[in-house]
């Protein structure tokens, strides 16, 4: 039973991180960057839920796509004002450039609600348990594993069969040659980071679901989690950022509690230099060869 | 033998540097001698020497080596909690009385110890590049984080206990690293002279790195690694070099910092404190040493005297860094400044300035 439990404590915990990485994976296979921020768009769209729930008065299905939206133009603002200019500039001021929106992000959270932890109120998603026969699961864990698989087929459909996905494809390939034919780059990229802002508020009014204690850190170690999980499966892979957190989710939970609780961390880290070392394309991902 | 012009302006940049740092010792010397220093400065003269080296180092890493670590705090967390327990087994054993000789074992110990910890993190991860790099290093920084949490050693009876996850030490032994709640009964016995040579061995050992035959090869790994490698260059271990170089000095910067205490808590070497070092490197400017020094005595400085701003701080570092970043990099603001000081440089490369 323990064993069992802890099974589906994994999964639940790894759709989260897929959920996560999903969002990682799609801006880092188009747009080349890694965003840090995204974490912390998870905790925003935590915290817009938590509003509409408790002050604004929202039924919770009104209060999550309150925080949707948010996340979705917080996402493309964000890529706007910041990361646009920098088209052109050298990875490690990308990256530098996300640090410091990542702190923005938790600076500005902090200003507006405050150190202290915040608890997530009850919906039905946290409240219910279903009883089947010794194994008590709880709905939110079924729901985030039930919303996991269809974002994943949904988002395999959009970038195999729509135009826009079709696009995205094309950018991610060589952005130069898409350019070309037509394609608009930016707005492409202002549409991936939509679609992956939209997922981070998903994910983060799940994780909140199963982990209620919302703080303005609660995304990045989530966040960072993700990104090791998006790396796992192989980076700008959708079903690699699945396969990738659902395996990471088990590993942190077994981690956990067949050899210590303070260690957790550490064993999920310790997967991801593994991985980088022994298969740096991931499971699923493609080896990336390099251009002269 | 004739100078070039790079030649003579790259010394006139390390004679300014050091003068920098002489003078301001020299200047706080005397203010201490006056009794005219504040006494929160006094108590801030240790940490600002330990993050001028934090940031120099780091710079190594970044703004010369081109690669962007975010595990620079994991570093200085094992100099600190190294420079601790050795401190505390000279004394509890071997009954050392000689602060000095003990700081500068302790010194040199945390030096080795994060130096032994950067080669076995580097061997791995200076395979990778850009975006992996950075999110190993962080990795790094946290794992290194997750296991001091649950580190247990002791001294007595002539030697060393230690044990991870296990708090059950014999009696009788005296408890150096207690788990969470760090590096415990520190005797403190840095001075600000301990640190202004920390620092001063620093800059000597960056900026002889940095104009050597191995920095030009650094740099040259920085600018284009496949062109570096096709003539010859092994880029893997040039950038090891810069990595260790860089790991050795924040683990005698944590050694300092971790002796200037009581107490050392894993909790101050968290990924924050790495971003509040990558913040000091970036507004002193990538690969400049001088422009490092200032920014962290300054920005180390400012939150203590500027108790409002302390609020903010974490807030402006973060705007600081999206801005910094933005206008050196976008081709049209660049343009744009190019073209605003254009008056200026034309006065400048008529007296001979240009350094490259």
């Amino acid at each position: 039973m323990f064993f069992l439990d802890n099974l589906i404590n994994g999964l639940s915990l790894g759709s989260i991180y897929a959920i996560i990485a999903l969002g990682y994976t799609m801006v880092y296979g188009i747009a080349k960057m890694l965003n840090f921020a995204h974490g912390d768009i998870i905790m925003v769209g935590a915290y817009v839920a938590f509003c509409g729930l408790q002050y604004w008065g929202l039924p919770p299905i009104a209060a999550f796509l309150v925080a949707m939206a948010v996340c979705t133009v917080l996402g493309i603002t964000i890529e706007g004002l910041a990361y646009r200019p920098l088209r052109q500039a050298a990875s490690l001021a990308v990256l530098i450039t996300a640090i410091g929106m990542s702190y923005l992000l938790q600076n500005t959270a902090l200003m507006i609600w405050g150190a202290n932890p915040n608890f997530f109120p009850s919906t039905f998603i946290n409240s219910t348990t279903l009883h089947l026969g010794a194994l008590n699961i709880p709905i939110a864990t079924l729901i985030t594993i039930l919303a996991n698989v269809v974002i994943m087929v949904a988002l395999t459909l959009f970038t195999a069969k729509t135009k826009m996905g079709k696009a995205m494809r094309c950018v991610s390939e060589d952005r130069g040659a898409a350019e070309l034919m037509g394609i608009n780059v930016n707005r492409t990229i202002s549409a991936t980071f939509a679609i992956g802002s939209a997922l981070a508020a998903i994910a983060g009014v799940l994780l909140c679901s199963s982990y209620p204690i919302l703080q303005p850190t609660t995304g990045s170690m989530p966040g960072i989690k993700a990104f090791t999980a998006a790396v796992f499966g192989g980076i700008g892979s959708i079903p690699g950022a699945m396969l990738g957190g659902v395996l990471l989710g088990v590993i942190e939970i077994f981690g956990k509690a067949y050899i210590s609780t303070e260690l957790g961390d550490a064993i999920v880290f310790a997967v991801l230099i593994v991985v980088l070392l022994v298969k740096p394309s991931g499971l699923l991902g493609k080896p990336m060869r390099e251009k002269v | 033998m004739k100078m070039t012009k790079a030649k003579r302006s790259r010394l006139i940049y390390n004679i300014v540097t050091f003068a920098v740092v002489i003078i301001a010792f020299i200047a706080l010397q005397s203010m201490i001698e006056n009794k005219t220093i504040t006494r929160s400065l006094k108590g801030q003269l240790v940490p600002i020497c330990c993050w001028i080296v934090m940031a120099v180092s780091l710079n190594l890493v970044i703004g010369i080596s081109g690669e962007l670590s975010l595990g620079h705090a994991g570093f200085m967390s094992v100099g600190a909690y190294t420079g601790a327990v050795v401190s505390g087994l000279l004394i509890n054993v071997y009954q050392m009385e000689d602060t000095t000789l003990r700081l500068v074992i302790a010194i040199a110990a945390g030096g080795l110890l994060a130096g032994v910890v950067g080669a076995l993190i580097g061997i791995p991860v200076l395979r990778l590049r850009g975006d992996y790099l950075a999110i190993v290093t962080l990795a790094f920084g946290e794992i290194i984080r997750s296991l001091v949490n649950v580190l247990y050693i002791g001294a007595g009876d002539g030697r060393l206990y230690m044990s991870f996850l296990n708090k059950k030490l014999p009696d009788g032994v005296v408890m150096l690293v207690d788990g969470a709640k760090g590096a415990v009964k520190i005797k403190p016995i840095s001075t600000f002279t301990a640190g202004f040579i920390l620092i001063l061995i620093t800059l000597v050992v960056v900026l002889n790195l940095i104009n050597s035959r191995a920095g030009r090869a650094i740099k040259a790994c920085r600018d284009n690694r496949i062109a570096a490698e096709s003539m010859g260059v092994n880029v893997t271990k040039y950038k090891m070099m810069a990595f260790v170089t860089a790991a050795v000095l924040a683990g005698m910067a944590g050694a300092l910092y971790g002796l200037n205490s009581s107490t050392v808590v894993p909790t101050q070497f968290t990924f924050n404190q790495s971003i509040n070092v990558l913040v000091f490197v970036v507004l002193g400017g990538l690969g400049n040493v001088l422009g490092s020094i200032i920014s962290a005595a300054l920005l180390t400085i400012l939150p203590e005297v500027l108790r409002a701003f302390a609020d903010y701080r974490m807030l402006a570092y973060a705007v600081v860094l999206i801005l910094v970043m933005i206008f050196t990099n976008n081709p049209t603001i660049r343009s744009f400044a190019d073209r605003l000081f254009a008056p200026f440089k034309k006065k400048e490369s008529k007296t001979g300035g240009d350094a490259q």
